[in-house]
């Protein structure tokens, strides 16, 4: 019966901190490198190498990866220490906005050059191409009869 | 064929204008974007000129405490207005030096402010006991007035004088010779 209860004793002890690390949500600093900015190094942590402010931000990071904290819950509480302006992804106001806008606009801007331009040169081809032959009006007549008769089914 | 010659030069002008539109609306941002990120050109030409611009209006929560402090609330006294963080290297060699400053500029009518910018407050925190600061500390968490100061790296030092105005800037870490050269004369100057 003692040896029971050890076991039993033993089992829970086991459980429970499993069961408080299955709880943990798992991430890793690596995993936000990419999503937090170095501020004082214009780049993200990935890139920033042993820069002092990328450092300690990484150390901040690994502490709230210790208490458990998942990693939009770590994102906010960098916010709440550095401002919105230490995540990669640029605020969507004020100057920021021109970080979505530019590309947006090039990219519109580009569609309706290109096709404007397609258009253009196309119409220009058909307008004044040299080297289309010119049709006589007994000429015009014939190839109009011929496709008459080839839309019609007969053989030319 | 008179189509054709009406018609050409609209539509290059239908796809020159967009180009040239977006050509000038870029040109604007780029411009923009260089212009707001001016203000340490501007600072250090004034001064070097030889004039002191108004410093600008700084007012940020006390690190570790309550409520808000501005730099309005110390007219009257000359200024030293530090930014640092306890992640660099170089204002943990100056702090003990600050801290000597302080207490000479107390009783003369001035004082230095620090400004912890880009920092964990926790970390900042510890920083200051570790070196038994003294002088009063604010929290600049996203560098946004320290960016109004032109910093751009740390530590940097502005001396403020009595009206507010800035009088020196130590675009790096400070020595004696800055108090003896730039803050004896403001503190010399009548209030």
């Amino acid at each position: 019966m003692r040896r029971v209860a050890g076991v039993v004793a033993a089992l829970v002890l086991l459980w429970a901190p499993a069961a408080a690390f299955a709880d943990c949500p798992r991430t890793t600093v690596a995993d936000l490198e990419d999503e937090v900015m170095c501020q004082v190094c214009g780049v993200p942590l990935g890139l920033a190498g042993d820069a002092p402010q990328a450092e300690r931000e990484r150390a901040f990071i690994a502490r709230q990866v210790g208490r458990c904290l998942g990693k939009r819950e770590i994102e906010r509480s960098l916010v709440a220490q550095f401002g919105p302006s230490v995540l990669a992804d640029p605020p969507h106001e004020g100057f920021a906005l021109s970080a979505y806008l530019v590309p947006a606009l090039a990219v519109l801007g580009a569609a309706a050059l290109l096709i404007g331009w397609l258009g253009m040169s196309r119409r220009r081809g058909r307008e004044s191409d040299p080297s289309a032959p010119t049709l006589s009006a007994s000429e015009r007549e014939r190839v109009d009869a011929a496709l008459e008769r080839w839309s019609t089914g007969r053989s030319l | 064929m008179s189509t054709v010659g009406v018609s050409e030069p609209r539509r290059t002008r239908w796809v020159v204008l967009p180009v040239v539109l977006a050509t000038g609306a870029l040109l604007g941002l780029l411009a923009y974007g260089v212009l707001a990120g001016g203000d340490r050109r501007s600072i250090d030409s004034a001064l070097a000129r030889g004039e002191r611009p108004q410093a600008p209006a700084l007012s940020l929560p006390s690190l570790g405490g309550r409520g808000d402090r501005t730099l309005a609330d110390y007219r009257g006294q000359v200024v030293v207005v530090n930014f640092w963080a306890s992640w660099c290297p170089p204002c943990r060699a100056e702090t003990p030096m600050l801290e000597r400053w302080q207490r000479r500029l107390r009783s003369r009518g001035g004082t230095v402010l620090g400004v912890d910018v880009l920092d964990v407050s926790s970390d900042a925190l510890a920083f200051a006991r570790r070196y038994g600061v003294s002088y009063p500390l604010v929290r600049d968490r996203d560098g946004a007035a320290a960016q109004r100061f032109g910093v751009a790296g740390y530590p940097e030092t502005v001396a403020v004088d009595r009206r507010g105005r800035i009088a020196a800037i130590e675009r790096g870490p400070v020595g004696e010779g800055f108090y003896r050269s730039r803050l004896e004369p403001l503190l010399m100057e009548e209030r």
